[in-house]
């Protein structure tokens, strides 16, 4: 009998299970999680034939190591990184046959942030409310890997992928993001605006799958106090008292009480996913389609 | 009613009380379940109305704000109860605050029916009202790094149990062995929002 599993031999910094998330429950306080680098996720699924919304690993700058139990194809993408398997160089960004008790390396990130692994079969977690994410905000989904965990994978499909390879965009050098203002962009003085959207902000060191924290200067209000809570999108850019901006990612609380000084376009929050701490980050003020 | 742009494809509704919330989401619920809005997420909350993943928000919010809003039709459903008992460390001072014994803040609270208005900070945390608005109690100066899974707690207008542990600013006034959460139940969440509820003190039921 064939055991589909993998064994976390190396769990890493911080190495999650993520498909497409759980949207749809905001209401009841569920965010919606997810791969924060959606396209990435999407990519290495095609590469190895799974379905797009089948569950991948996310890891963070250094990579994980993992040891399947049955003969698998993995392919790796996201942050560019060395992979081995059994220590032999083997492709990033392409599908590789890894045999039953094989040992796959995946290698701190050469740039970028987020890699992400796919197994043929999928990780086959019990789902959450139609998910199989880990939301770290909530707790919902399996917990972040440790070394040791046993991770069940899901039947192959017989769709074999027709690309060997992909192209893939390169972490960013300068992370631009572009914004549509409000619904709380009359909170903050004109002066704070333009500062938003002229000067160059910093990606911090302490953001997470929350959000994308920056360091700059600070927003002045134009008024004090708190909102009463209200509903937050993802992309959100909350402005927390300390003035800087704050991007909400996939595990973004559902409501929140600091205002929104804009919206970041959906399309370059992947990008976002990938800004190493230190990237320069520039909100681009854009028209609302 | 003010309808605020957000992003590309999201409409927060402004409006003046949290009967009005009710109402608009009960309309917005209304016209999602007989076809007529196609929407991501409707998400209330203490003042407005989240709805996400719209298609035409521009013509949406335009619709809305001309529109008259009927109150939130009464629900069909009893309230849940909850059994309670009055034991936190907070409820002397809350007592304090509303200027009557512990007793008789125990007999207020569990005399209130509660609605939920909407829910947030973790899965399953409801956010209640139905205290009047003289007992609006602060958040504590100090928040607790840990406040235990089952806590029932006060702030500003609101009432709320902590489906689980987790760091909190709310006065804690009894606990609940109450499930707030259970993914593999059906549905997941006791609360959701326009639930009533009632806290009954255990051995009173």
């Amino acid at each position: 009998m064939t055991d589909r599993a993998l064994v976390v031999v190396r769990a890493g910094a911080l190495t999650t299970v993520q498909d497409e998330g759980r949207p749809g429950h905001a209401h009841l306080g569920v965010p919606r999680s997810g791969a924060l680098d959606g396209p990435a996720a999407a990519l290495v699924n095609r590469l190895v034939g799974n379905p797009r919304g089948a569950a991948v690993l996310e890891t963070t700058v250094n990579g994980c190591a993992l040891r399947p139990r049955s003969t698998v194809t993995v392919a790796v993408g996201g942050a560019p990184c060395p992979v081995t398997v059994n220590g032999r160089p083997a492709a990033w960004g392409a599908p590789v046959r890894v045999p039953a008790g094989a040992l796959v390396e995946i290698g701190t990130a050469v740039s970028g942030v987020r890699g992400y692994v796919a197994v043929s079969g999928g990780i086959a977690v019990d789902p959450v409310l139609g998910s199989r994410s880990t939301d770290l905000l909530s707790g919902l989904g399996p917990p972040p890997l440790v070394d040791g965990t046993v991770l069940p994978l899901g039947a192959p499909s017989s769709v074999h992928a027709r690309v060997d390879a992909a192209p893939q965009p390169s972490p960013p050098a300068e992370l631009v993001l572009r914004v549509t203002l409000g619904p709380r962009d009359d909170w903050f003085t004109p002066a704070a605006l333009h500062t938003f959207t002229s000067r160059v902000y910093r990606v911090s060191p302490a953001g997470n799958r929350i959000g994308l924290r920056t360091e700059g200067p600070a927003l002045d209000r134009a008024r004090p106090g708190e909102l009463p809570s209200e509903g937050m999108v993802l992309g959100a850019v909350q402005v927390p008292p300390d003035g800087r901006p704050v991007v909400f990612l996939a595990d973004h609380p559902t409501t929140g009480g600091y205002p929104v000084i804009a919206v970041v376009r959906p399309q370059d929050l992947p990008a976002a996913a990938q800004a190493a701490p230190g990237t320069p980050v520039r909100f681009l003020a854009v028209r609302r389609r | 009613m003010r309808a605020l742009r957000v992003g590309d494809t999201a409409l927060l509704v402004e409006v003046a009380s949290g009967e009005e919330v009710q109402a608009l989401q009960a309309e917005l619920l209304r016209r999602r379940s007989e076809g007529t809005l196609s929407v991501g997420e409707i998400v209330p909350a203490a003042r407005t109305v989240l709805l996400d993943g719209l298609t035409d928000p521009a013509r949406l919010a335009a619709e809305l704000t001309a529109a008259d809003v009927p109150p939130a039709p009464p629900r069909a459903r009893a309230a849940i109860e909850i059994p309670v008992r009055y034991d936190g460390p907070d409820l002397a001072d809350v007592a304090a605050h509303w200027g009557v014994t512990e007793h008789e803040a125990t007999r207020i609270h569990a005399g209130t029916e509660f609605t939920v208005a909407f829910c947030g900070f973790a899965p399953g945390f409801g956010y209640l009202t139905g205290l009047p608005r003289h007992y609006d109690v602060p958040r504590r100066a100090t928040p607790r790094t840990a406040v235990p899974a089952g806590a029932l707690a006060l702030a500003g207008p609101y009432t709320g149990v902590y489906p689980r542990s987790s760091p909190g600013g709310w006065q804690l006034i009894g606990s609940t062995d109450a499930v707030l959460w259970d993914h593999a139940r059906v549905p997941a969440a006791l609360l959701s929002p326009g639930t009533r509820v009632r806290f009954v003190p255990a051995g009173r039921s």
